[in-house]
């Protein structure tokens, strides 16, 4: 009675929660029972946040456990890494290349990381794409989460029409030209 | 009909089609999507109250008056509400009344982590707690029924992990529900002590009634796997360990947390070897079931702090490791929220800090003045408390002690609570020094409009309340509006203003950054005529880091609002389209 377990992680503002909304309304419309737990309130101001959606026959738990996501969605390479844990034995991380200083490193209280794209690529399997600039491609580059969105969604059965059906619905009518030529971008890009 | 909702928004739903006719609330995460959801339904009357405590009162005189009505607020919310639900615990409900609060376990957005099924204890209610979203819908239709059965508010509560978690639900009709005749009935709801001595008998007798309700409800349930191992479970906390357990243990899940049931539990116990309470927070079903003579493991496995896992409770109950996992072997630096690019709140701290003030602080978005590097805000305690606490500041440490104190609140919150303290100041012959952070909304829980921003919950057009005006008429004789991000002229007034033997008011007036109607253009960039003083550096603006030694502002990260370019001494930092 196994779920699979997706992990959407990024920084507050990034536009997660539309995210992990597409993702849940697409995977029901496939049939399967789904939960999707998301992050509101003082997180989403800039902080780290994290949303999960899960689904299969039947979902108890909203959230993911340590080891046990089976893609890992990341909108910031930071926290990709942070995520790292929660990743399944044989899982993947779809990765945005992007860094966005976090405040202590502003500050200069820590330092960032270096080479997170290498670390990650020795201990488990990932996609990077460059996210930012198909969004600005798109038009938008707020469009970031429906670009990963569907660099996802390539490493999914579910059909290209249940997605595009689903951001349809999600997404309000003014953005969707933009919304669906960068999901587009993500799902044709090479990975 | 089967929908994907929040567990929130389920709760709207539930009483959409329990026929709700009121709903008012004051906004807290992780309760605020309730009252949001409601709008959707022309039927609700919904508004957003000054406070909890208003909202409250607004949804019992409903009842009272024949209306099902429902009040949705944090836990903290609930402490200032409380006033009114002990005492309607005496009057009953006419029609269904309802008092839906969220916890938040592991504070995500929050300053404790209270239990709030204390007070359905304390206030003798009854308390139903949803463990999903279709949980939610349903217990919320359930809990206006058993509050008209019984004649007592009912409480739902929910945790953040089911308030903000999505699950599919099946939506149902409407029962659009009769007013219940509205008769004069002095005994029963005027609580003067003749009267509430006699209800009070009948509250007492009711309890005994409502725990008879849990001994034979179905919300109580017992699944038994033929296992050796029992687990008691309720809320988020059974999905945690159905998902952990399995159908290797037996369980009872409560669905109504107050009254808790005696016999119930008795007769789960003797099916099981040996049984484990999985509650977060307070250990409120333990305490209940070792006081009716029930040996249980609770919090000498589980911990009083934060959110449980499912990987936590398959360790503590079946001593299973949890999946194998992989970590990083170097430190990985925290991303703590920050005030956002263009938040109107950043010049004034900037300011406060370089005045080196004792900031007495509030509930909002400018809690985050605390953190680094601006690290302005001294004290943070609860909604109001920066005026009135200042006033305590001043008194205990006096006048000079003042000349460098000042306290900031926000507008939702000056109108939730700081308007008394900003009464008793004057009253009581203080000189404090209090800034209102009018930033057009309320922040923090996702932009809700209130009092002062002249728009209802439904964005129809209303009265709005004028701060200036608000505060003269309590009697204070100097109030200045100004704008943060004319730093200059900020220090200026805030200087003034502090040094004055009367009590003053400064309004920082500056609309939040992430408002549709704020449309700043364009980014800064650093030019050539940088000295790499970095005083830039000092807003704690999350576009703006160092590089080597050279100060970079992160285009995607900058909205434009152009207070740098106020601050650097050396005019170094131009705006461009």
């Amino acid at each position: 009675m196994s779920t699979f377990n997706i992990m959407i992680v990024g920084v507050g503002g990034q536009g997660t929660l539309l995210a992990s909304r597409i993702l849940g309304n697409a995977v029901i419309s496939e049939g399967y029972d789904v939960k999707v737990s998301e992050v509101h309130g003082m997180s989403q101001r800039g902080g780290s946040v994290v949303t999960y959606v899960k689904f299969g026959d039947k979902v108890y738990s909203p959230i993911v456990d340590k080891g046990e996501a089976d893609i890992i969605l990341a909108f910031e390479l930071l926290e990709a890494y942070r995520a790292l844990p929660y990743l399944k034995k044989g899982g993947k991380m779809i990765i945005n290349d992007q860094q966005i200083n976090p405040m202590p490193v502003i500050t200069g209280a820590a330092q960032y990381p270096q080479n997170i794209k290498e670390k990650l690529s020795q201990v488990c399997d990932i996609t990077v794409v460059d996210a930012l600039s198909m969004a600005e491609k798109a038009g938008n580059i707020k469009a970031v989460n429906v670009v990963l969105i569907g660099v996802m969604a390539k490493n999914t059965d579910i059909p290209y029409e249940t997605w595009t059906d689903t951001i349809k619905t999600t997404v309000p009518e003014k953005f969707l030209e933009v919304n669906l030529k960068a999901f587009d971008l993500g799902y044709n890009s090479k990975q | 009909m089967k929908k994907l909702l929040l567990g929130n928004a389920a709760v709207a739903r539930g009483a959409y089609e329990a026929g709700v006719r009121v709903v008012s609330s004051y906004p807290g995460t992780p309760s605020t999507e309730i009252t949001e959801s409601i709008v959707q339904y022309p039927e609700i009357f919904v508004e957003w109250a000054p406070n909890e405590k208003v909202a409250a009162e607004v949804v019992i005189g409903s009842s009272v008056a024949g209306g099902r009505a429902m009040s949705c607020c944090k836990h903290v919310g609930l402490n200032v509400m409380a006033d009114p639900v002990f005492t309607v615990s005496y009057i009953g409900a006419n029609a269904g009344l309802v008092f839906c609060v969220a916890d938040d376990p592991g504070m995500h957005s929050s300053q404790n982590e209270q239990d709030s099924r204390h007070y359905a204890k304390a206030s003798k209610t009854l308390m139903l707690e949803p463990s999903d979203s279709s949980e939610c819908k349903e217990f919320t239709k359930r809990a206006f029924e058993l509050s008209e059965k019984f004649d007592v508010p009912v409480f739902i509560r929910l945790s953040t992990r089911v308030s903000h978690s999505q699950s599919l639900v099946e939506l149902e009709d409407r029962e659009e529900i009769e007013l219940k005749p509205y008769e004069k009935n002095i005994a029963k709801n005027v609580m003067m002590p003749a009267n509430a001595v006699k209800r009070h008998v009948l509250v007492e007798k009711r309890n005994l009634e409502l725990i008879e309700f849990a001994e034979n409800t179905d919300l109580n349930c017992i699944e038994n796997n033929n296992g050796k191992i029992g687990v008691i479970t309720s809320g988020i906390c059974d999905m945690y360990a159905h998902e952990a357990l399995g159908d290797k243990v037996n369980y009872l899940k409560l669905g109504m947390v107050y009254p808790l049931p005696e016999k119930k539990i008795k007769d789960f116990a003797a099916m099981c070897d040996k049984v484990y309470v999985i509650e977060e927070l307070d250990p409120f079903i333990e305490e209940h079931c070792k006081a009716i003579g029930v040996q249980v493991i609770g919090k000498d496995v589980f911990t009083m702090l934060g959110e449980y896992t499912p990987s936590m409770i398959k360790k503590a109950v079946l001593g299973e490791e949890s999946a194998e996992s992989i970590s990083a072997d170097e430190a990985i630096p925290v991303r703590p929220p920050v005030m956002c690019a263009g938040c109107p709140h950043r010049g004034t701290f900037y300011v406060l800090k370089k005045l080196g003030l004792t900031v007495s602080g509030d509930i909002g978005c400018y809690t985050l003045g605390a953190a680094a590097p601006l690290q302005s805000v001294d004290t943070t305690i609860c909604m109001g408390a920066s005026v009135s606490a200042a006033h305590g500041m001043a008194k205990a440490r006096g006048d000079e002690f003042n000349k460098k104190l000042v306290s900031v609140i926000g507008d939702s919150t000056f109108i939730h609570s700081g308007i008394t303290g900003l009464i008793d100041i004057v009253y009581n012959k203080g000189i404090n020094t209090v800034i209102i952070l009018d930033n057009s909304i309320t922040g923090m829980t996702g932009h809700q409009d209130n009092p002062t921003t002249g728009k209802t919950i439904r964005g129809e057009a209303t009265k709005q309340v004028d701060l200036v005006r608000l505060c003269q008429a309590v009697g204070i004789d100097y109030v200045t509006v100004a704008d943060p991000f004319d730093v200059k002229n900020f220090e200026k007034v805030v200087k003034e203003e502090i040094n004055r033997q009367a009590p003053s008011v400064i309004i920082a007036q500056r609309p939040c950054a992430l408002l549709k109607t704020v449309k700043y253009k364009g980014h800064c960039v650093i030019t050539d005529a940088c000295k790499k003083c970095k005083m830039c550096m000092k807003l704690g603006c999350p576009a703006i880091s160092l590089e080597g030694d050279a100060v970079r502002i992160d285009t995607t990260q900058c909205n434009g609002c152009g207070l740098c370019t106020n601050v650097c001494p050396f005019g170094a930092i131009k705006k461009e389209d």
